[in-house]
């Protein structure tokens, strides 16, 4: 496949101890908080005015939260029309979490409000309608972070001009173990882009789980 | 109707509001307090967890669930008859 340009205009993370963006240190864990105190917090951090927060599960709190981080300074719409973004996600356990907490409901009774949340691909849909992107998306699962294969899926996709900017990454979420790497992928150079290549994917993935320089 | 107004924060994960912000008469669906599809499913659980009712017919819904004072008089008709 011959090599379109694309560039990495922005990447955010969320990592066990603290969510960063381009690298830098936004915002620190406070010591023994859970998980769910930990994702409360930023979001109050964040000032996210979206009340709906509260109800996802927390691979969509996640998620939503690295979407948050990762457009906080770029408002997508004055750039781009709702069908030119896309959203391609993976991670490991798809939903196995919010799987495990609506098995544990349904020993009562089934909650509509868990069940919702039992596909992975859920949080694609809250993140859309959040910033209101009707692109192409997709969520793959695969044991480990593919750099190749998201780096390849995306470029295909501006390759056929499905899209003109995608936000993809890594967002995985079981139990208290979770990840969340997103990237900005775009046709368009801005100030500060990284080349969209393999080796940049992998050094900004390892950047972001170094705890995001200290 | 206190009560019932801290199920229902609880029941749907309302977390930026207290009991009195929840007027007896708001609406809770659309232009009130927002709700959607997905909660009024979680409030029909909230009946019959906390209170054995389960709502006989699904178009009784929109007149039960308007706002809280007709959830409160749902829960008085019935709270009898759940317990027969």
């Amino acid at each position: 496949m011959k090599d379109l340009q694309a560039y990495i205009t922005a990447y955010s993370s969320i990592t066990k101890h603290s969510a960063g963006k381009n690298g830098n240190l936004v915002f620190r864990r406070t010591e023994n908080s859970s998980t769910g105190d930990f994702f409360i917090s930023l979001y109050k951090y964040l000032s996210s005015d979206y009340p709906k927060f509260y109800k996802m599960d927390n691979l969509s709190k996640l998620g939503f939260l690295a979407a948050e981080l990762l457009l906080s300074d770029r408002k997508l719409s004055e750039n781009y029309s709702p069908e030119e973004t896309g959203i391609v996600f993976s991670n490991a356990n798809a939903s196995l979490d919010a799987d495990m907490h609506y098995m544990a409901s349904v020993k009562n009774i089934p909650s509509p409000a868990l069940f919702v949340y039992t596909l992975p691909n859920i949080v694609i849909g809250e993140i859309s309608i959040r910033h209101g992107f009707k692109g192409e998306n997709a969520f793959f699962v695969s044991e480990k972070f593919e750099e190749a294969f998201i780096h390849f899926y995306v470029s295909d996709l501006f390759k056929r001009s499905a899209i003109k900017s995608c936000i993809c990454g890594w967002v995985e979420c079981f139990q208290d173990n979770f990840e969340a790497v997103l990237w900005l992928v775009e046709k368009q150079l801005r100030q500060g882009s990284l080349p969209f290549t393999i080796d940049q994917i992998h050094k900004s993935y390892l950047l972001s789980n170094g705890e995001i320089n200290g | 109707m206190a009560d019932l107004k801290k199920q229902i924060i609880a029941q749907l994960n309302l977390k930026d509001l207290k009991p009195e912000d929840i007027g007896d008469d708001q609406p809770l669906f659309v232009e009130g307090l927002g709700l959607d599809s997905i909660d009024a499913l979680e409030l029909i659980v909230l009946l019959q967890q906390e209170y054995k009712i389960k709502l006989a017919n699904a178009e009784e819904g929109q007149s039960v669930f308007r706002s809280v004072r007709t959830m409160a008089q749902y829960i008085t008709d019935h709270q009898g008859k759940a317990a027969e």
